[in-house]
């Protein structure tokens, strides 16, 4: 079983070797493709964890042991690019890059296989033109 | 200085349809190549334009009479309060204005419905007087059943502004838009190179009575803006390195359209008004070309830290370097924001240089130029013992 997650790390527990120990005490397969950490901060994973359901269920039980929230990726960002005027306000708050002015065009480029969910461009988008989508 | 050109010349060209006309990007290429001597001789008109966050917008709106008549003091158009302390069927509504303190729809957005033709709801109260009896009414209106409605801004078009960055470890909500804790990005909000006063810093051909392009039909600078400083310290490209000048700018809001002016709603701070701004500038000599020909990398602005009450200066950087998508800052490489829209601003250049070009737009030599050595005032509270 394959499955996506977003971790936010409280600061206490930014240290932690926490993907180690998925792979080591809980034998999962653990893909990590996004993640902003800032030491001293709140850290952001996004990560594909791969394992029986029970060892995926054991390994995240770990992981809140620790203090890190862990939600399923099953949301997605949708943007009504259509309306966007191209302030970039919202590039300004994505971690992850998903979010970027093209320097050439000025113009906003959206890459959605970077995006982590973390759901700060719903805020920082002055037409709110970012909807959080729950997908089945 | 040689005056090569005079308005009245100019002017003539653009009705003749053979005037040269260029954005402010491609002026900036050509002069890449070729000396301001030249560009004076070759180029008539160069357009510059900005689309940002105007928080300092309103409009002017006359309502009609009713039958009986009433005087509108207590006015409210979709809810968000309209300044009904002018005589008798006029109002102000202000772009930040509010029904309640964290209202998402404000001033901006009954201004921008209004331009897009939708209906508002107009409530007003008076106390009624012998000659405006009536004391309450309850319509709907818009942009066509209004008499008059004219946008009328005090301070728009900012010549350069700061960046913002946070070193607090808590995010900040502001008008330079979300800043993240531990200086986690910059916000900046001009369009650089492509921003009118930047591209006349000594407002030589822009002052009260210049024609220009505003929220998509023809406005004109009606007065210098307030906070109007022009004795801030400027760099070697003689560009003021802090906001600097304004402008105070009029148009017919009955022709403006939606794509240039857009309400906007920032987090925890309220409301705003982006307003498409596009000054033509004129060509008339060797000194307007050596200033229209100035780069990003050369006009400079200063980053302060809205983390700290005295928000101090954390570091010089140039549009160039704020552009190209991060900064260094403290060792580490930082991402950046416009929030002006920079390919709104080249489009609307495009725009006007079409309208010049095709002999639709004239060039206005300013009735009036604005003050020299102007300084800023601070607001001292009074303190109670
Ligand atoms: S939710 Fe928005 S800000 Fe967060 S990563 Fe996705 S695109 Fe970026
Ligand atoms: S903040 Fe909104 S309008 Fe601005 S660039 Fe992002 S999506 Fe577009």
């Amino acid at each position: 079983m394959k499955s996506r997650y977003v971790f936010v790390f409280p600061t206490e527990a930014i240290n932690k070797p926490l993907t180690y120990h998925l792979v080591k005490d809980f034998d999962l397969k653990v893909n990590i493709f996004n993640a902003y950490i800032n030491s001293g901060e709140e850290g952001n994973l996004a990560l594909e964890i791969e394992g029986s359901p029970g060892q995926i269920q054991a390994g995240l039980e770990f992981a809140k042991s620790l203090g890190v929230e862990c939600s399923t990726l099953d949301k997605r960002v949708k943007l009504e690019h259509d309306r966007c005027i191209n302030c970039g306000a919202c590039v300004a708050v994505c971690y992850s890059d998903a979010l970027k002015m093209d320097a050439n065009t000025m113009e906003l480029n959206f890459d959605k296989d970077k995006c982590t969910v973390c759901e700060l461009c719903t805020t920082a988008c002055p037409l709110q033109l970012f909807k959080i989508n729950f997908v089945e | 200085m040689k005056k090569i050109k005079t308005y009245s010349e100019i002017n003539e060209r653009i009705k003749n349809g053979n005037a040269v006309v260029m954005t402010a990007g491609e002026f900036k290429e050509l002069a890449n190549h070729s000396k301001p001597g030249e560009l004076a001789n070759k180029v008539d008109v160069v357009t510059t334009a900005t689309f940002g966050p105007m928080c300092s917008s309103g409009a002017f709106i006359n309502f009609g009479h009713s039958g009986p008549p009433m005087r509108l003091e207590k006015i409210s158009l979709n809810d968000v309060p309209a300044y009904g302390g002018i005589a008798a069927a006029d109002a102000y509504v202000g772009a930040t204005e509010t029904a309640n303190p964290h209202d998402k729809y404000g001033g901006a957005h009954v201004i921008e419905d209004l331009v897009s033709g939708k209906d508002i709801r107009l409530k007003a109260s008076s106390k009624g007087t012998d000659c405006y009896p009536r004391k309450e009414i309850e319509t709907k209106i818009n942009i066509e059943s209004v008499n008059e409605a004219f946008l009328f801004n005090p301070r728009n078009a900012y010549q350069n502004y700061a960046a913002a960055v946070n070193s607090q470890r808590r995010k900040l909500y502001t008008y330079m838009g979300v800043l993240l804790p531990s200086c986690g990005n910059v916000n900046y909000s001009t369009s650089g190179e492509y921003s009118p006063l930047l591209n006349d810093p000594d407002m030589r051909s822009i002052g009260v009575g210049t024609r220009i392009f505003l929220g998509g039909t023809q406005g004109f600078v009606a007065w210098h803006g307030t906070q109007f400083i022009t004795s801030r310290p400027r760099n070697e490209s003689g560009i003021p390195v802090l906001p600097a000048a304004t402008l105070s700018l009029i148009g017919n809001l009955k022709e403006m359209s939606a794509e240039f002016i857009k309400a906007a709603y920032y987090e925890k701070y309220g409301t705003s008004l982006f307003v498409g701004v596009g000054i033509p500038i004129p060509v008339l000599d060797e000194d307007m070309a050596a200033r229209l020909a100035i780069r990003n990398e050369q006009i400079e602005t200063q980053v302060f830290d809205y983390g700290l009450s005295e928000r101090p200066v954390v570091k010089k950087v140039n549009y160039k370097e704020l552009q190209s998508g991060e900064i260094e800052l403290g060792g580490r490489k930082v991402r950046t924001a416009p929030l002006s829209s920079i390919s709104a601003a080249k489009n609307i250049m495009k725009l006007l240089k079409e309208e010049v070009s095709t002999g639709k737009f004239l060039i206005n030599e300013p009735v009036e130029h604005f003050p020299k050595n102007t300084t800023n005032k601070a607001l001292e509270g009074i303190e109670h013992g």
